[in-house]
């Protein structure tokens, strides 16, 4: 650990992560330091997995230009590192002849924005593309280029790359504190402990604002939006085939229904505005309400069964726009706002700021070698470890099911143990392998999975369960509420 | 890839999948391979802890595990091919499935083969239950292993939710792990725990007692940020709230059968079981495929699956020895409060020999009403009841059969008040 480092980059969500990537290329001594036990944990985690293209990102904004920049890039990273993806497109339903009105300025948007393949639908066009839908469509419009990702596997390929070209990575180090020493470096605190950095970049997420605070501005202020999600079963996934989009109009922001890779079907989100930046609880009246909408949409998708729900909150702020931030003097750079489209405009994000930093002084000089990251395919299109005879040939453990639901072999679940940026949770275990996710939501594998991920990382099974006593609630009173 | 060929495959060494193997063993079938996805053979009794399987089909009392392990013998003894940690990954050809194995990939031809997958509980998330997602919610199944198979911790206060067979199976694991069990709480008027025996009666009758019951209540949400710290549940009548503290919350029945490798292969599934569509003689829509056990409805007790493996393996050996498939089938549907019968269609032979009897489930309870058997407009059987109990297998008589019309509309089965 150095004494001082060039860049300290606070949180390690997918912007973060892209950012530490991008520095990763240069002779720069970088830490990227994340409040969570695992990176990706924050909005990264639960959100739509859709890889926009920003088509309709307002005209001129910041966001539409590094949605447009970060799409050309991860056309690039994205097969070099073995991202789960599939380029469905997207289409955009008219329910109403309201709707049906606004397409057409929504297809302007879009060629303002350089995304110039996009095209009306008839009715007609609708259906021959995705005959399930329930009768009644006005129009629609096709966007090719929307496609879905895998939005844990992003994230983690970013970090690693960055950590095995030397970023060093250190997470459960919630920032407290940031004091701007005489000599103009900063000095970054928390209970895990304080590093110290010539530069610093804030990509706090939710937390973009305090972090900003503590440097002395009062730019934004982030209000935690609850977005409630329902994943259905891979039994649903062949009632459509495109990423269906609900058109915005003044009044409602629809909800959309998509593929994810993995293979199932996705419906949400739901959007409230909420005070509490740890709330990701879901609600009866939010899942009831996605029920409605998708029965509206695609009736037999509520036939399936359901696998999982969630709920994740979206760093939105007063602004309509990005809040990134040079602050020249202080050679700091503010990344906040980043709302819903991080997932889709990190990799521009990362090399923005990458400049930004250049124009307060940071010396970039690129590295002679940049050692690519290869991550380890969990999507439904290419063949995983379990359908491969040539790895389980090499290693019988690829052939050893243990999470029968999703098909998640020994093999890879020790893999995702040792690999570079570690599972060290079941939840970071689940991200990185998606045991546990499947229709059985861990009736058969849990226990299992347990007893691997503590032998195999010497923690005692209670602190994975979380029953360690920090965590120990007193069950004396039963209280009534309400 | 490893290519082979069998008379018969079984996928599920459970109950059904093994005395299924067993009787055909028995009556001269050469070749009889049963595959299963865990690493040990038995099923789902293996992690009943508790006493209660055997009598109906081995005539003697055991404990789940006594069970599985007994069963598993005797397939072995009979030449019965197991094969453990070996997954069912997808059909090939008309008569193929793909497995993986540590061993490998191969194919699995057979002349005939029986699907007995059996069941799951839904999970929390498939109820819908909202709110927090911590560590500390599971399903009985889940608690078992985690209790009887790794031994690993499960907190100091449950709550079940669900008051049913299951729900007391879950009752009796957490108490042998020494968890306080703080509410059992179900959104019927009252518990639905029906002792098929009078020994287990006066076993469990005292742990039962000792349990607070919530009937007529919901879970509203679920509380806590890393581990469960409560349940919010909600009286259906008064609409009164109240938080229940507790680190773990089991979900109990509400069953679901493991109906995957069904559906993938095209099956006709029925929409009450949500297993395979199969007639009398558990022959599926797919020539060659037949399916018993847990698989075609949840939940039957272990012994039952067993004997229905049992009487699978007759329709399937007149199958090997050249009988036809059935081309015409008649469905027989059920309307709500029954949420499924079984079997659920009947093919011309089922009117000539008619199974035994049918068996159905309810979702509520009826207080004197009368159950109807109808074929359109014609009524085939009737009989009156006092109490129509939930959640639990029902039997029904099928002497109404022969009065079926074969070409006749669907059958229906319902309540009237």
């Amino acid at each position: 650990m150095p004494d001082i480092y060039d860049v300290a980059i606070i949180g390690a969500g997918v912007v973060g992560s892209a950012i530490a990537r991008e520095l990763a290329q240069y002779h720069l001594s970088v830490v990227l330091l994340e409040a969570n036990p695992d990176v990706g944990m924050g909005t990264t985690k639960a959100n739509t997995a859709i890889w926009h293209t920003g088509f309709d990102a307002k005209n001129g904004t910041l966001e539409a230009k590094l949605l447009r920049r970060s799409y050309a890039l991860m056309e690039k990273f994205i097969p070099e590192a073995g991202i789960p993806v599939e380029r469905l497109g997207g289409l955009l339903v008219a329910w109403t002849e309201e709707q049906k009105h606004i397409l057409p300025s929504l297809q302007e948007r879009a060629f303002k924005n350089g995304v110039t393949d996009v095209r009306l639908l008839s009715p007609e066009e609708v259906y021959r593309l995705e005959p399930n839908l329930r009768p009644g469509a006005q129009g629609g419009l096709f966007v090719p280029g929307e496609s879905i990702l895998c939005p844990f596997t992003l994230p983690l390929a970013f970090a690693t790359q960055a950590v095995i070209n030397g970023v060093e990575l250190r997470l459960n180090f919630p920032v407290r504190h940031v004091d701007v020493l005489p000599d103009g470096s900063k000095r970054v605190e928390s209970p895990a402990g304080a590093v110290r950095s010539r530069f610093l970049v804030n990509a706090a997420g939710l937390y973009s604002d305090e972090i900003d605070h503590m440097l002395g501005h009062r730019d934004f202020t982030v209000t935690p939006r609850r977005g409630e999600l329902i994943v259905f079963d891979k039994f649903a996934r062949r009632l459509i085939d495109h990423i269906i989009l609900p058109v915005p109009t003044p009044r409602t922001k629809g909800v959309l229904i998509s593929p994810t890779v993995y293979g199932n079907v996705l419906l949400g989100p739901t959007a409230e505005d909420l005070d509490d930046k740890t709330n990701t609880a879901t609600s009866e009246q939010g899942l009831r309400m996605l029920l409605e909408k998708g029965k509206a949409i695609l009736p037999a998708l509520l036939d399936e069964e359901v696998t999982a729900t969630y709920a994740g909150l979206r760093a939105a702020t007063e602004h309509a726009d990005y809040q990134i931030r040079l602050h020249k003097e202080q050679k700091y750079v503010c990344v906040g706002g980043i709302r819903s489209t991080g997932v889709s405009a990190a990799m521009g994000i990362a090399e923005y700021v990458r400049d930004l930093l250049a124009d307060a002084g940071l010396e970039l000089r690129p590295k002679a070698v940049f050692q690519p990251v290869s991550m380890p395919y969990i999507g439904a299109v290419k063949a995983r470890p379990y359908q491969r005879p040539d790895l389980i040939a090499r290693n019988p453990d690829y052939g050893r099911i243990v999470c029968h639901c999703e098909k998640v072999t020994l093999g890879e679940i020790l893999d995702a143990i040792h690999s570079p940026i570690p599972a060290r949770t079941l939840d970071g275990l689940r991200r990185r392998t998606r045991a546990m996710q499947g229709r059985c939501q861990g009736f058969n594998c849990r226990a299992h999975i347990v007893e691997i991920l503590a032998r195999e990382t010497g923690q005692d099974p209670k602190f994975l369960l979380a029953l360690d006593d920090r965590e120990r609630t007193t069950f004396a009173h039963p209280e009534k509420s309400k | 890839m490893i290519i082979e060929e069998t008379d018969v495959l079984i996928v599920g060494a459970g109950p059904a999948g093994l005395a299924n193997a067993i009787e055909l063993k028995r009556r001269g079938i050469p070749r009889v391979v049963v595959v299963d996805r865990e690493p040990e053979a038995g099923g789902m009794p293996r992690l009943c802890h508790h006493t209660g399987f055997g009598l109906p089909d081995l005539h003697r009392l055991l404990s789940g595990p006594a069970y599985a392990r007994r069963y598993v013998r005797m397939a072995r003894r009979q030449g019965v091919e197991i094969r453990t940690s070996t997954t069912i990954t997808g059909w090939d050809s008309e008569k193929g499935l793909t497995f993986t194995a540590p061993d490998g990939m191969g194919v699995i031809t057979a002349r005939a083969i029986l699907l007995a997958t059996g069941v799951r509980e839904r999970p929390r998330s498939a109820r819908l239950v909202p709110g927090t997602r911590p560590h500390g919610v599971l399903t009985t199944g889940a608690l078992q292993r985690f209790v009887h198979e790794r031994h690993l911790p499960v907190g100091t206060h449950a709550v079940i939710v669900g008051a049913e067979e299951v729900s007391l199976s879950a009752l009796m694991t957490l108490r042998s792990a020494g968890v306080k069990v703080v509410a059992m709480i179900t959104h019927l008027p009252q518990h639905q725990i029906y002792f098929p025996y009078s020994i287990a009666r006066w076993m469990y009758m005292n742990v039962l007692s000792s349990t607070p019951l919530y009937t007529s209540t919901r879970i509203r949400r679920i509380l806590g940020l890393r581990r469960v710290q409560g349940v919010e549940v909600e009286h259906l009548e008064s609409g009164q709230r109240r938080v229940l503290p507790c680190d773990t919350v089991v979900f109990t029945g509400d069953w679901i059968p493991e109906n995957e490798v069904a559906r993938s292969g095209e099956l006709v599934m029925d929409p009450g079981t949500k297993g395979p569509q199969v007639d009398g003689e558990f022959r599926t829509s797919r020539p060659g495929v037949f399916a018993a056990g847990n698989l075609l409805r949840g939940a039957e007790t272990a012994s039952n699956s067993a004997l229905e493996g049992r009487r699978a393996a007759q329709a399937m050996i007149r199958f090997l020895e050249g009988e036809t498939w059935p081309d015409h089938r008649l469905p027989l549907i059920s309307h709500p409060p029954l949420r499924w019968v079984a079997p659920n269609s009947f093919s011309s032979r089922d009117l000539e020999f008619p199974p035994e009897r049918l068996s159905f489930w309810a979702d509520e309870f009826v207080d004197r009403g009368v159950l109807q058997v109808r074929q359109g407009s014609r009524v085939l059987y009737e009989r009156a009841f006092r109490h129509l109990r939930p959640n639990k297998v029902l039997r029904l008589s099928s002497r109404w059969l022969p009065e079926v019309a074969p070409s006749g509309p669907p059958i229906e089965i319902l309540v009237r008040g």
